[in-house]
């Protein structure tokens, strides 16, 4: 990977006697062969994170950075990328408690880059469409006359922990399986299966467990549990998986 | 790989470093499989020379006493000792044994299936491991 230095130190809107190196990988796969880093010196506060010194860079720096957020509050899992070598959520990390001087932003890997940190999700959505991340029954709650479907508490602790999902892919890109294999269908999406599979409403435990119950699907998962210590919002992946395997074990039914 | 795909490879994956014990405990488990096939392919072949009568066998056995083949044996040890208890480990975790239960995340939202139990069965295979390669070393430099 080739690298080149732009210090840049102009006034910002932040102003702090503390200041880091803002490393951002540059890289367009249009006409790029490979990836680059600018470098920009940026103050901080204590509670600056790593997505508002980037849009400082853009603001003062260079707007041509492309980067993706919305929310800046670790609801839409947006802003997923690599930061000193880890994926994280760029409005969830403060640049305090990452304790370097220096912090390095790339795109998140295996995921395609559409351009420097934003990349596409195509892939992990159309995997997470196919274990079919929604109810199924033959009956429903949406007409008149029918009632809605209880549940206890404790059925509910079943799954609401995996329904914490934002789907940001920081779990697919931690993944060791996922780094070499192209046709995994990832942590995030075998998660949300047993999101579903645990639900006491749903019926489609079956035909979840044979869509996943293939070569590529939940056997290439050998537990590595990194997909669970990324993820921002305490979805614990790696659970979720060895709790879905034990129903096709015969463990659980 | 192109680099549009931006995936880890095997250098990411084996990256053992960013994630904590467990993925030291994922990658010495592909290391330890790997090497205990080339020792298994090895030892076919090093059984497959007593076609060859006493004396073929005598000379192979010469060329396997060494110091260097004693260390070879030693590491095959550690890795057959780790490689059973940290794949006991992975089994009962695979089918949902000892990995938490579902319950609301708290902030900080430390990862139930990354628990003590687990950390302890690493960690106890690598002890374990490390025992059994000096217990073996005792024994091979021993006489």
């Amino acid at each position: 990977m080739a690298q080149v230095s732009i210090i840049a130190d102009e006034q910002t809107s932040l102003s702090s006697s503390k200041s880091i190196t803002l490393r951002i990988s540059r890289y367009n796969p249009k006409h790029d062969d490979s990836s680059i880093f600018t470098e920009f010196i940026i103050p901080y506060e204590k509670w600056t994170t790593v997505l508002d010194a980037i849009l400082e860079v853009k603001k003062y720096f260079d707007h041509s950075v492309a980067v993706r957020y919305s929310c800046r509050q670790a609801s839409c899992g947006s802003c997923g990328m690599m930061i000193n070598g880890k994926p994280r959520l760029a409005c969830f990390t403060k640049i305090s408690e990452l304790n370097s001087n220096v912090i390095t932003v790339e795109p998140m890997n295996n995921f395609p880059i559409i351009r420097d940190l934003a990349v596409k999700f195509e892939r992990m959505f159309e995997s997470h469409h196919k274990i079919k991340p929604y109810l199924i029954r033959d009956d429903t709650e949406l007409e008149s006359d029918a009632k809605e479907f209880l549940q206890s508490p404790k059925e509910v602790e079943q799954y609401i922990q995996f329904a914490n999902c934002i789907k940001c892919g920081l779990c697919n890109s931690a993944c060791p399986t996922m780094a070499t294999d192209s046709s995994f269908v990832g942590p995030q999406a075998l998660a949300q299966a047993y999101r579903y599979v645990a639900d006491s409403r749903d019926k489609g435990k079956d035909s979840r467990l044979k869509i996943i119950d293939e070569s590529h699907g939940i056997w290439r998962c050998h537990f590595a549990g990194s997909c669970s210590q990324v993820c921002p919002k305490g979805v614990d992946p790696a659970m979720g998986i060895q709790l879905l395997r034990g129903y096709l074990l015969g463990f659980r039914s | 790989m192109p680099q549009d795909e931006n995936k880890e490879g095997i250098g990411g994956m084996a990256n053992p470093g960013r994630y904590g014990i467990e993925r030291v405990a994922y990658w010495l488990m592909r290391l330890s499989g790997l090497g205990l096939l080339a020792y298994f392919v090895a030892h076919i072949y090093e059984t497959s020379n007593i076609l060859r009568g006493q004396v073929g066998w005598d000379e192979l056995m010469e060329m396997t006493s060494t110091t260097e083949g004693h260390a070879i044996l030693a590491i095959v040890i550690g890795m057959c000792v780790f490689h059973t208890v940290n794949g006991v480990r992975v089994m009962l975790g695979h089918g949902g044994v000892g990995v938490g239960k579902p319950t609301r995340p708290d902030y900080p939202y430390v990862p139930a299936s990354q628990n003590y139990k687990h950390k302890i069965g690493i960690y106890s295979a690598i002890v374990l491991a490390a025992f059994a390669m000096m217990y073996g070393l005792a024994v091979m430099f021993g006489e």
